[in-house]
């Protein structure tokens, strides 16, 4: 008996070993640079709740950056974050509500209706891109999609400034052309950032539902009237 | 900790160390399938669902441990007249857990996402092909056509539609109380998509045909196609003439695509009727329905019928002349004017 507890006791203490001590092992293989590393380099317990809120709000900050100059950087994969979708989801959301608000006709986009669009897209696009074979996590993609709505977002304050102007041809004019351009900016982003991790052969597939996702979008901010 | 180990071991040493092997395996085999699947390698999400991951197997081991301990504790007490009971109560133990493991490995993300993925594997030349070729009728119905089993251009098309059907209601000024625009016209598509496929899928199954519920997705799906071009088309330029004879070309090239391949899979007359009558009634029909449903043939009736007392109606359509553009074409066309 006692040589039997002997033999099996190497095991149980191996097997002990190896689930409290594989964690911090794994991380490492999961995530080869950034984490612990970061963790050593400061420890935000007591710092103001001001320096943590701005540190995130650079972050975020610098992510809008990288969706305006869209290079081919991993920066927005890399650290993703919803707070920059959120943001820019409820401004659009807000911007567009106003359309229509009091009367009856459902002709206005409502709140609900923009923030589902946004958030059923993205993840439609994201299961499309992950059945399709592409490498990006699931997290990763919805971030970058929410942040390439940014210049959809800058088309809407645009036309709610021009639309204070008046609504006749001209207005009209501009705003095609303001939410043109931010549709093909938005799509040029997204796929810029996403392209990458899809099989080469395929990007066309992936591209599509982006494609049809910002269409949506930027055919509700061309087509807003507010209420008078 | 190691106490416990010590003590565990005493009485059930077999289980025991079995117990053991078994978990850790069981967590190399996570890791493995973590590798496996998520090649992003480098995201955090991944690491935290790790962690949880971790922590569950933790937790279950402790339980385990906790559970032997009462076991072992109960075998000392009862002597040998326990054991078999403790035997019993272990396996028992080890089988809910592996069931337990097994489930939530099914309703992993990653793992469903495995299992539909054979669907969605095509070329952009495919879906290109298939697109084109859901509209030229094949007249081979002596021999079962081959139906492309693929879910990706189905899917894209019911979007596709779903985006166009939303853009007709608003131009139309649609209004739909107890409910939104976008869930109507996403219930509408898909609920016609699936809705449907498994009626004929049944049809077709009653009478004997040789197809698949996928296959029927497919067909029906591309199908879709011409539905799609047509009501892009007549939702932007409201002219009656234009829409039926589109109504016929397009929509009925397509169904009499879907027609000739499900006649090539099911024998006899009767069979053939009932299959290819109700898909070709139901295809057009749909056209006609989502055309008209949320267009503006209507307001001729009801204003001789009502005059302007239209409220109570579930859908109450605008005031448009024979021909006209909706607001964005109109200006549009202003503008080129202008210039």
């Amino acid at each position: 008996m006692a040589a039997s507890e002997e033999a099996s006791r190497p095991f149980a203490g191996l097997s002990e070993v190896s689930i409290s001590e594989d964690i911090p092992v794994e991380g490492d293989i999961s995530v080869p640079m950034s984490s612990s590393r970061r963790d050593d380099e400061f420890s935000t317990l007591d710092e103001p709740v001001k320096e943590t809120i701005l540190r995130d709000l650079r972050a975020v900050g610098n992510k809008f950056i990288h969706v305006l100059y869209p290079k081919r950087s991993s920066a927005l994969l890399r650290d993703w974050d919803l707070w920059g979708p959120l943001l820019l989801c409820v401004t659009l959301a807000l911007l567009l509500q106003g359309g229509a608000a009091d009367s009856d006709d459902q002709g206005g986009p409502q709140f609900a209706e923009v923030f589902v669009i946004i958030w059923f897209g993205s993840i439609v696009i994201t299961l499309n891109s992950k059945l399709l074979g592409g490498t990006i996590s699931f997290f990763q993609s919805l971030c970058v999609l929410g942040y390439c709505i940014m210049p959809l977002t800058a088309a809407m304050v645009v036309c709610r400034i021009v639309l204070v102007g008046g609504s006749g041809t001209v207005s009209f004019a501009v705003r095609l052309m303001v939410v043109t351009a931010s549709f093909g900016w938005s799509t040029f982003a997204s796929t810029a950032f996403l392209a990458d991790s899809q099989p080469p052969n395929r990007k066309a597939l992936v591209v599509y539902p982006v494609f049809l996702f910002y269409f949506v979008i930027g055919w509700m901010i061309l087509t807003f009237s507010p209420s008078q | 900790m190691s106490a416990d180990s010590g003590n565990r071991n005493t009485n059930t040493e077999p289980w025991g160390s079995f117990d053991d092997n078994l978990i850790q395996g069981s967590s190399s085999a996570v890791v493995d399938m973590e590798n496996m699947d998520d090649t992003s390698g480098s995201s955090f999400e991944d690491m935290g669902e790790m962690h949880q991951r971790m922590k569950e197997e933790e937790e279950v081991a402790a339980e385990a441990a906790a559970a032997e301990d009462d076991t072992s504790e109960d075998g000392e007490f009862l002597g040998m007249k326990g054991i078999k009971g403790q035997l019993g109560r272990q396996v028992a133990d080890e089988v809910w857990k592996a069931g337990k493991q097994q489930a939530s490995r099914a309703f992993n993300l990653y793992a469903n996402i495995d299992i539909l993925r054979p669907y969605f594997d095509v070329e952009p030349v495919q879906v290109r092909s298939r697109l084109i070729e859901s509209m030229i009728p094949v007249r081979m119905i002596n021999f079962p056509q081959k139906i492309a089993g693929e879910l990706y251009g189905p899917l894209m098309l019911v979007f596709t539609l779903v985006a166009i059907l939303l853009h007709g209601m608003k131009t139309s000024g649609t209004v739909i109380r107890e409910g939104t625009l976008m869930g109507t016209a996403i219930g509408t598509c898909f609920g016609y998509w699936l809705g449907v496929s498994s009626f004929i899928y049944f049809l077709a199954y009653l009478v004997n045909a040789q197809i698949t519920m996928l296959q029927t997705l497919s067909l029906l799906g591309y199908g879709l196609f011409g539905h799609c071009i047509v009501l892009l088309i007549t939702y932007n330029i409201h002219f009656h003439f234009l829409f039926y004879i589109l109504w016929l070309l397009l929509g009925g090239l397509s169904t009499l695509r879907m027609v000739a391949a499900l006649l090539s899979r099911a024998v006899g007359q009767t069979p053939r009727l009932l299959l290819c009558g109700t898909l070709a009634f139901l295809h057009m029909l749909f056209l006609l329905y989502l055309h008209f449903a949320y267009h503006k043939i209507v307001e001729g009736l009801l204003d001789s019928l009502e005059g302007p007392n239209m409220a109570p109606m579930q859908r109450v359509a605008r005031d448009v002349p024979e021909l006209t553009l909706n607001a964005t074409a109109k200006s549009l066309g202003v503008l080129l004017k202008a210039h």
